[in-house]
């Protein structure tokens, strides 16, 4: 029998095994699935990085709305209809021309759900996550970010009390877009810190 | 958790929709989504602290990084399932006995079984 097939073969062990979760727990009182089916749709189709891209582009035009974003991001992501049981854990951190902030859970996969959705696999690896407190620079570079030596890189490190956002800089030539164009512009990976936001040739 | 004001908007098909925008499937099989569903509804029902379940997830986290190096046998949600077992059998809601027995059971279904 090959690896790849004892793989599959642990795969559908745990497909059972999270059926009989299911089961029992629901036979218990406990869930519905209604309500399980209807947490995966929220998490598939309602809430996903355009919720922060939304708040990055506002804050990006309205200036009084960035400043509450930096001050109390809980509150400021509630007026755009954002929120959730982790969003008062939210800490937004906004690039500089010499500053570079970056994102990661190191122990697990604490991430801002209300913000940007579910991380993508690349952000739960092992690999990214030691590597990117190891020898960040380098690692960005490999991810297709190139920063500027005299660019000072931040990463922070998710935890049970703080979830990070960060807010990256509004590149140059967008000054004619409105709030909704820009939205369109800004990237999950911009949020994480992982890329620049661009603008399309 | 409300689905906010936005929903409405999301273009789901468009380049914008989300979470699909930047090109990936949030969970790779469907035990993956159910077993994300079931902690999301048992944490909403108030059956547990999320830091309970994180406390949890970090040790097999912790553990798994210690026994393997193979990226390729990285499987995220087969940390999150361990965990979970884990919280079920502390907070007494449901024995491994009892789940053991139960995956036994489904897995003697005969084949072509109406799901």
């Amino acid at each position: 029998m090959s690896k790849h097939h004892d793989h599959d073969h642990e795969h559908s062990e745990i497909a059972l095994r999270v059926e009989a979760i299911e089961a029992l727990l629901t036979e218990k009182g406990l869930i519905d699935t209604k309500t399980v089916d209807e947490v995966i749709r929220f998490y598939e189709q309602d809430v996903g990085p355009l919720n922060g891209a939304k708040v990055v582009a506002r804050a990006w035009t309205d200036a009084a709305y960035k400043d509450r974003l930096l001050r109390d991001p809980g509150g400021a992501i509630a007026e755009m209809g954002f929120g959730g049981p982790e969003a008062s854990h939210l800490v937004v951190v906004e690039n500089q021309p010499r500053v570079h902030n970056v994102v990661v859970c190191t122990l697990c996969s604490c991430y801002p759900w209300a913000v940007l959705g579910l991380p993508p696999n690349w952000y739960k690896s092992p690999a990214y996550r030691s590597r990117v407190v190891r020898e960040p620079r380098y690692l960005l570079r490999e991810m297709g970010l190139d920063l500027a030596e005299d660019v000072e890189i931040r990463v922070w490190d998710s935890s049970a009390e703080v979830r990070y956002l960060v807010l990256p800089e509004r590149p140059a030539g967008t000054e004619a877009l409105t709030t909704e164009e820009l939205a369109v512009l800004v990237t999950r990976d911009a949020m994480i810190g992982t890329a620049h936001v661009k603008v399309p040739a | 958790m409300s689905s906010g004001e936005f929903a409405d908007l999301l273009d789901i098909d468009g380049a914008g929709a989300p979470p699909r925008r930047n090109g990936e499937l949030l969970f790779q099989a469907p035990w993956e989504s159910r077993v994300f569903g079931v902690t999301i509804s048992l944490y909403r029902a108030g059956l547990f602290e999320w830091n309970e379940f994180r406390r949890l997830l970090i040790e097999e986290i912790e553990a798994w990084e210690k026994k393997h190096h193979d990226e390729a046998e990285w499987l995220y949600y087969e940390r999150w399932q361990a965990a979970l077992e884990r919280l079920l059998a502390a907070k007494q809601l449901c024995a491994a006995d009892e789940l053991s027995a139960r995956a036994r059971a489904l897995a003697e279904r005969p084949a072509g079984h109406d799901h």
